[in-house]
Order: structure tokens, then sequence, then C-alpha cells
């Protein structure tokens, strides 16, 4: 206990300023006039971690912005923690090879910041987390994260901010900002940096002013078209078609499609296009979802607005409509990504789903799903909430074609391990349907509405067949990625491509 | 149950990708085409790659179709060479106009399959009728051989050679379609209706479905996977009327195993031509996967 | 067959490979592989390029591939199109394997 004091900031005890220009107190303003200084302000030095959100997907201009003031200022030894990271992140590679960043810790990589470090750019292993275990880690402490940079498309001086604004139309709107409310909560110091500042105060909001100690304005912090890119336009291609039929007659028949089921979808163009056909199921049997969680696209919003899902929970939104539909709709709710998935906390949204449909690059006979590294080996996916979803739904639909190219998707082994098979349950493919040993309930339902189920070892011999049986990819020693669970435990390890010749 | 017919997904024969996948999407039939799709300087590329994936891809259930080339033209006999021998289930001849067009392929089919030791008739043939000459011949042409299963018509070069233009509700084809159709039913073989080329325009290809169904067309060439679906809905029968069809299938097995000759059911006399029609709504509620 | 010619057939589209053919006198089958499939599948390419070489009877020539993940099938297909347009020959000779 310790006795009153009268308080007094910076020598007055009360503001006395207008609202207009009312700030944390006479001498304190959150606005910062660029970059640099506000590196040096948050007191960034060599060594600490920074980190980054990836709700601008291919468009964000911040990561890059960021790394360069800091290079500007001869920062060295940075740990990276963004959410994501994209095609557009390429000029990382000069960072890490002027040591700039030291250690990355990333759901994915891409393009050729993701061919790099596969070809082995860093003496670290990036280390590859899902959403929730990247939620978990940064909620118990196992990230600790010093400065966060979080590019947002609204905020008011004060540092209430959100993907998108009630009061204009936001340049570089982005919906929800799921992944960054986490950084936002547990960072050291965290660093808004917008494009659009309006008027005290931001309402709506997803973050708020009482984690927020400093704001950069900028000109742009991304590009719209690579934010709201095509991933999630209706796909055309008949064998998405056909896989997402299948999928949608597999729900139907699973056990679980009844009045005020929840379910999701995963990125993909046979995943998001079973919606369509799920709709119809549900017109049919006039049944209704009680909630669609994740990332949300403008099909599942198409499906809120016509009262066939009842409630949209939002860590991402994928594409203008869903980032319209959260502005608008009030069943159309914004969470964080913790809320959405941590496996450690005392209730993820995850463990609610009945369904998840989810895309694959590759399955082995365990059901054990890669979605990070490609059939050559190489980096180029991402973990997002493939494994956290996989372990909270009643029923796991994996999507995937039976053959791309000439790769055939089922192997002996995946050659990473990101999701482990016990929590896959049926995998459907455009040529069968194979369900998970573990769930014979499942499989009872499917083979009594006469799906055509056969094992996945049936599967695999059909595509082998036709291709052949492909040679193992040859690695070096040198681990080039550490893939965690969700838990932080290590599911599997990247080696290094060998390059022959 | 007799083949089905109702969709049968047109192929470019030098497509490999498409070649590779063309059974996955279950139209009842696939035609692999080395004719219009294939430019004059790739028909030599377009039948080594059919010829190469009919003897090994294994198309599981559709029933495969090879385009030739017209035997008036210096490709024709050659692809007859090429693909007998890995034995598709029917060769559709392109631009029938006579029955003798019919009858020299049968005869070099017969040549082919003697050489080879392949049980004659083995090949079955699918006339396509593209003019107004084969239009007027079409009973004779669905007469000609033995082979044939079926008769279609092929709308595109039609119009062309009527001086007119495709329209939605097909007016134009009326008379043909007719025709063929009549020609099929009178030579106890399946009228085959041609492709809608508009992909994107779901409506307008639905309706033309339901029409050559109401004609009595067995099914329909189709260009693009996304279209077989619509296709297999319009043609797949009521619940009701599968209902009716098992009980009248039920009614005359009773009667068969009662030895009595004349069979009804609720009060109505049961003649061969309700018995199969029943069959045949049964034949396709088994193909649609519904419970019967 | 005798190789009088360049020879080329096939095209660039998934699923599919070009295959280029021209004489190497007395110099036996010499083969450039580029394939999007190269580590799983190469050898297995190689090898359908020269049992099918071996079938057609042809020994000196030099082989250009470019695969986009051609079936074993396809490629077999693809190299007898270019032998014989490389060899000017359509004496096909169908159901010899």
């Amino acid at each position: 206990m310790r006795p009153y004091q009268k308080y007094s900031g910076a020598g007055k005890a009360k503001n006395r300023q207008r609202l207009k220009e009312r700030q944390v107190c006479q001498n304190r303003n959150k606005i910062v006039d660029n970059l640099e200084k506000v590196i040096l302000e948050a007191g960034l030095k060599d060594g600490m971690t920074i980190s980054f959100h990836h709700h601008f997907r291919n468009g964000d201009y911040v990561v890059n912005m960021v790394l360069d003031a800091v290079a500007k200022l001869g920062i060295k030894d940075l740990v990276l923690v963004p959410s994501s990271l994209t095609d557009i992140h390429a000029p990382i590679i000069e960072h890490i090879k002027n040591g700039v960043v030291r250690r990355i810790e990333s759901s994915g990589i891409r393009g050729t910041l993701a061919a790099a470090i596969s070809d082995g750019l860093m003496d670290i292993p990036v280390i590859i987390r899902s959403h929730g275990g990247r939620a978990r880690a940064i909620s118990c402490g196992e990230i600790h994260i010093d400065v966060a940079f979080l590019g947002v498309p609204s905020c008011d001086a004060y540092g209430n901010a959100n993907g998108y604004s009630r009061e204009n139309v936001a340049a570089s709107a982005c919906g929800s900002l799921g992944y960054a409310k986490v950084d936002a909560q547990y960072a050291d110091h965290v660093v808004l940096i917008t494009d659009n500042l309006i008027e005290y105060p931001n309402v709506p909001f997803g973050i708020p002013q009482s984690q927020v100690h400093y704001i950069v304005k900028v000109d742009k912090i991304g590009d719209p078209n690579g934010i709201m890119s095509g991933a999630t336009r209706f796909t055309k291609n008949p064998r998405d078609l056909l896989i997402a039929r299948h999928a949608a007659d597999v729900i139907e028949a699973s056990g679980y499609f009844e009045d005020g089921f929840s379910m999701q979808t995963g990125s993909g163009g046979a995943s998001l296009a079973t919606t369509r056909f799920l709709k119809d199921k549900m017109i049919a049997k006039n049944i209704r979802a009680g909630f669609a969680l994740g990332g949300i696209t403008g099909q599942i919003v198409s499906l809120h607005e016509e009262g066939l899902i009842r409630k949209l929970l939002d860590v991402q939104s994928f594409d203008l409509k869903a980032v319209e539909s959260l502005k608008n709709n009030r069943y159309h709710y914004q969470i964080d990504a913790s809320y959405y998935a941590n496996p450690d906390n005392e209730g993820s949204a995850v463990n609610q789903l009945d369904i998840v449909v989810l895309s694959a690059l590759e399955i082995d006979l365990d059901f054990n799903v890669n979605v990070i590294t490609g059939s050559d080996g190489v980096i180029r996916g991402a973990s997002g909430g493939h494994s956290d979803t996989a372990a909270g739904a009643s029923v796991t639909v994996v999507v995937a074609p039976l053959i791309r190219g000439r790769m055939p998707t089922i192997l002996d082994k995946v050659n990473t391990i990101v999701t482990p098979g016990h929590t896959v349950d049926i995998l459907v493919t455009d040529q069968g349907i194979a369900v998970n040993p573990l769930r014979e309930d499942l499989a009872y339902n499917l083979k009594a509405a006469k799906l055509p189920v056969s094992s996945i070892e049936e599967l695999k011999a059909k595509a082998d067949r036709v291709v052949g049986k492909p040679e193992p990819i040859k690695v070096e020693d040198k681990i080039v990625g550490i893939v965690n669970y969700r838990d932080g435990s290590v599911i599997d390890v990247i080696r290094q491509v060998k390059k022959e010749r | 149950m007799s083949r089905l017919r109702r969709t049968m997904l047109y192929v470019p024969g030098n497509n490999p990708g498409m070649i590779r996948d063309a059974h996955i999407y279950g139209s009842d039939a696939i035609m692999f085409d080395l004719e219009d799709s294939v430019s004059l300087n790739e028909k030599d590329a377009a039948r080594f790659l059919v010829y190469n994936a009919l003897k090994t891809v294994d198309y599981g259930r559709a029933e495969t179709v090879v385009r030739i080339n017209g035997l008036n033209t210096p490709f024709g006999r050659e692809d007859l060479e090429a693909i007998v021998r890995v034995q598709p289930d029917v060769i559709r001849l392109p631009k029938t106009e006579r029955a003798e067009d019919i009858q020299e392929v049968d005869r070099l089919l017969s040549q082919i399959e003697d050489t080879i030791g392949m049980e004659p008739g083995t090949i079955q043939l699918i006339a396509a009728v593209e003019s107004a000459l084969g239009v007027i011949n079409a009973y004779p042409i669905a007469a000609a051989s033995p082979r044939l299963v079926g008769i279609a018509i092929g709308a595109e070069d039609f119009v062309t050679d009527l001086k007119t233009t495709r329209s939605l509700d097909g007016i134009e084809l009326l008379t043909a379609r007719s025709q063929i159709l009549f020609a099929a039913r009178a030579a106890g073989i399946d009228a085959l209706d041609t492709v809608f080329s508009d992909v994107n325009d779901e409506e307008g290809f639905t309706n033309e479905v339901k029409l050559i169904k109401q004609l009595g067309f067995d099914g329909k060439s189709i260009i693009n996977p996304r279209q077989i679906e619509i296709i297999h809905n319009i043609f797949m029968p009521t619940q009701e009327e599968i209902n009716q069809s098992v009980r009248i299938i039920e009614a005359i097995q009773e009667a068969e195993r009662k030895g009595s000759g004349v069979i009804s059911l609720d009060g109505k006399m049961i003649d061969k031509p309700i018995v199969e029609r029943a069959r045949r709504t049964l034949d396709l509620a088994a193909a649609a996967r519904v419970y019967v | 067959m005798q190789i009088i010619d360049i020879g080329m057939a096939g095209t660039l589209e998934s699923s599919d490979v070009v295959i280029k053919i021209e004489k190497n006198p007395n110099k036996g089958i010499e083969i450039y592989l580029k394939s999007s499939v190269e580590n799983q599948f190469g050898l297995q390419i190689r090898k359908v390029i020269q049992d099918t070489l071996a079938k057609l009877g042809i020994s000196d020539v030099i082989v250009d591939v470019n695969d986009k993940g051609a079936l074993d099938c396809t490629i077999e297909a693809r190299v007898k199109t270019a032998v014989h347009r490389a060899a000017h020959n359509t004496e096909y000779r169908w159901g010899d394997r």
C-alpha cells in the first residue's frame, strides 16, 4: 500500500489539450514522423525479435519497408517472426545476406525467398509454425516480440486500428486483423503503420489504443490488387469442381451434416468450391450451418447473407466481399489467432468445428499431410491453420487431385509432415475417396451412401499405374527448416535439396 | 444393362493432358478425335498419341470411341489401320452421307480384324451425319451395318450446308434431329445429339438437353466435363418413376413365376413397351447411383 | 529407318513433351533432357526414349527433350512421331510392339 499523491504528467496535473491534438500526454505524441525515428524510439537493437502480420498477403509493403529502414540504421542479427511471408518478400534475401536478418519463424514462405532458404541461404533453420501454434508460442513467451510492426488500413491518432473503416473506403482494406491482434497484445512495443489516419475514435477497432505505442503514417502500406488476390475466385477447372462435388457428397453423408453444423474451408480451388455444392444440399435438405470459421471468403459470405450460415468467425478475410461483410454484417465477427486456434488456451474455435475441408500438396499412406514443401522438396507453401483445424474438427476432409502433372499426390511417406495422419479423416480425390482406418464410423456412413470409397493404398496404386513410381528426393545433411506442430513440438525437419550435375 | 450413351466427352487427339484424364469425369463415353480438332500437319502425331493412350491407359467403365478422318481424306485408312489394333469400343465415322460410306468402313474393319486375328465384328460403329444429303439418307445409313450402335448429328457443318447458323432454340435443327431419331429407332440403334459450344451458357445448354431428351435422343456429345452433370441430372428419372418401374419389373417376375400370360398392375395391363421403358428407367437410375 | 532430317514432335503444354531428333552419325544415342520432374522421373524418361528408339531400330541420334510431365505413353508417341518425321517415313508398321 502507498499513500495517495497528486499525479503530475510532464509538470502539469491535467491535460488541457483539445480533442484533435490530444495525445498520451503533452510531450508524448504516439505519431512519429518516419520509420527510422520510430525504430530508434522503440529501442530496436541488434539481435532483437520483430514481428509482422500477413493480412496484406502478396500486396504487403510493410515488411520490406521496415527492413530497409532497419538496414539503413545498421541494426543486425534480427529474428523475424511474421505470421507468414509471400512472393513479395523476396528482398529479405538481401537482408539475410547482409546480416540484418539472422533467423526466421513463419507459417509459410513462398517464391524466390523460399527457394533460396531451401537452398541453404540461412545458417539457422527456419521454424515453421501453424497459426494456432504461433499464437500459443507468443502468449506463453516462447516467442518474445520486442517490436511488432503492424500495417493497419485504418487508424486514429491514438492507435485504435482496424483492417477496414466504416468512415471511408480504406485503400488497403484487408478485413480482419486476426493475426496482428495477438502481436499487439503481447509485443513489448507496438508500432502501427498506416496510410489512412482518421478521426478519433476509430470504431469499430480490431486493435485497441491501449496496446499501441507508436504510429507512423506512410503513403501506402500495400497494393490492393495483391491484398485481394485472385486466390478465392471461383474455379472453372473441371477437375477441382469434380473434387469439390465429391467433397460435398462426403460431407452430406458423413453423419455430421445436420442443422446447426459448423464448417471451415481452406484455401485452394477445390476446397473453396465445395461451398457451392454444399449450398445446394443445404437448401435441398433445409439445413443451416451454425457458424463458419477461419479465412472467410465471398462464397461463405453469400451463404451467410442468404441465411444458410448464421454466424461467421473471421481471423482472415480473403476477398473484398468478405471485407464488406465484416464491415456491415453484425454476425460477421473478427477474432484473433489465439481465439481461433491456440491449443493451450481455455477454448479455441477450431475445437468447435464439425467439418473442415483442407488442401494438400502430398498425403501418405498414414494420412500425414504435407502443405509446406513441393514435390521437388523445396519450400513453397504455408502451414497456416491446417494442423490446427485438422486437430479440432470432428471430420477433417483433405481434397487433392490424385495426380498433379506427373506427380502422384499419395506417397508412401510425405516429404514433410505438417499435419499428423491421426487428425486427418478422409481423403477426397478426383478418382476416389479414402477413409482413415481410425474412423470406421465415417467409412460406414460413406459406404452406406454408395460413395466410391476405397483404401488409400488402392488409390495410390491407381495413380502409380498411370505415372510410374517417382524416385525419392535426394537431400543434403543440412537442415533448412524445422516444422513445429501446434503444441510446439518438432514434427519434422526440412533438408536442403541435393543439386545434381 | 444396355450401354448408356447420355454423354460422349470429346477429347482433342493431340492433347496429352486431356487424353490422360478423360475418364475421370464420369461421362458414359469418351470420343478421342483425330478429325476436326487436329490440324493437317499434326495428324500423324495425334494418331500415335491416341494409339498409345488406348494401348496403355485404363479408361475404366467409359466406352472408348475414336473419331477417325473420313476415308476420302489421306488419313482415314491409316487411322483405321492404327486404331483397330488397340481395340476401342467404337469407331465414329464423320461426315457420313451414304450407306456405302459405312459399308466401306465395315469392309476395311473386317479386313483388319481378320489380319490381326480379332473376332470379326468386334469394333462397333457410330455414323455421324453432317450434311443435308446425310440427313436425307439417315435410315439407309443407320441400317447399313450390323456394327452400327448409333447415328449422330453433327450440327456445325450441317447448318453451314443448310446456309444458316445455329440458334438457341434450335429450330433449324428440328427436322434433321427428328429424321435422325426416326432412322435410329427404325434401325434399332441409338440417336446421339450434337455438341453445344458455349460452355458458359448453362441455361441454353440445359434447355437444349431437355429438348433432345423430349425428342427421344439417347444422349449428346459434349466438349467440357462441366456439362456432364447437367445431362445426367436431366436424364435421371424421378424417385416416383423409379418406384413405379421397380413395381412393374416385380410384377412381370411374379407373373413369370406363376406362369400367367397376361400381366397387370393396378388394374392396367403391362405390355412390352411399358416393360422396356421400366428397364431403361432402372438403367438410368443405376447409372446415377440412385437407390433402387 | 534412316534419319535424314531434323524431326520434331510435341508441345510445351502441361503433360506433354517436345522431342527433337537429329542424326548423330556413328556416335550413338545422346539424350539432352530438360524436365519439370527431372529429379523424380529423369531416369525413367531416358529409359523410355532409349527403349522406343531401340524398337524403331534407331541408333545414332541426338535427342533433345523438353518435358512438361508427360506420361511414358506420351513420350513414346512423341518419339515415334519425331523419328518418322526425321526419316520422312510413312510406313508405320502398326502393331509392332
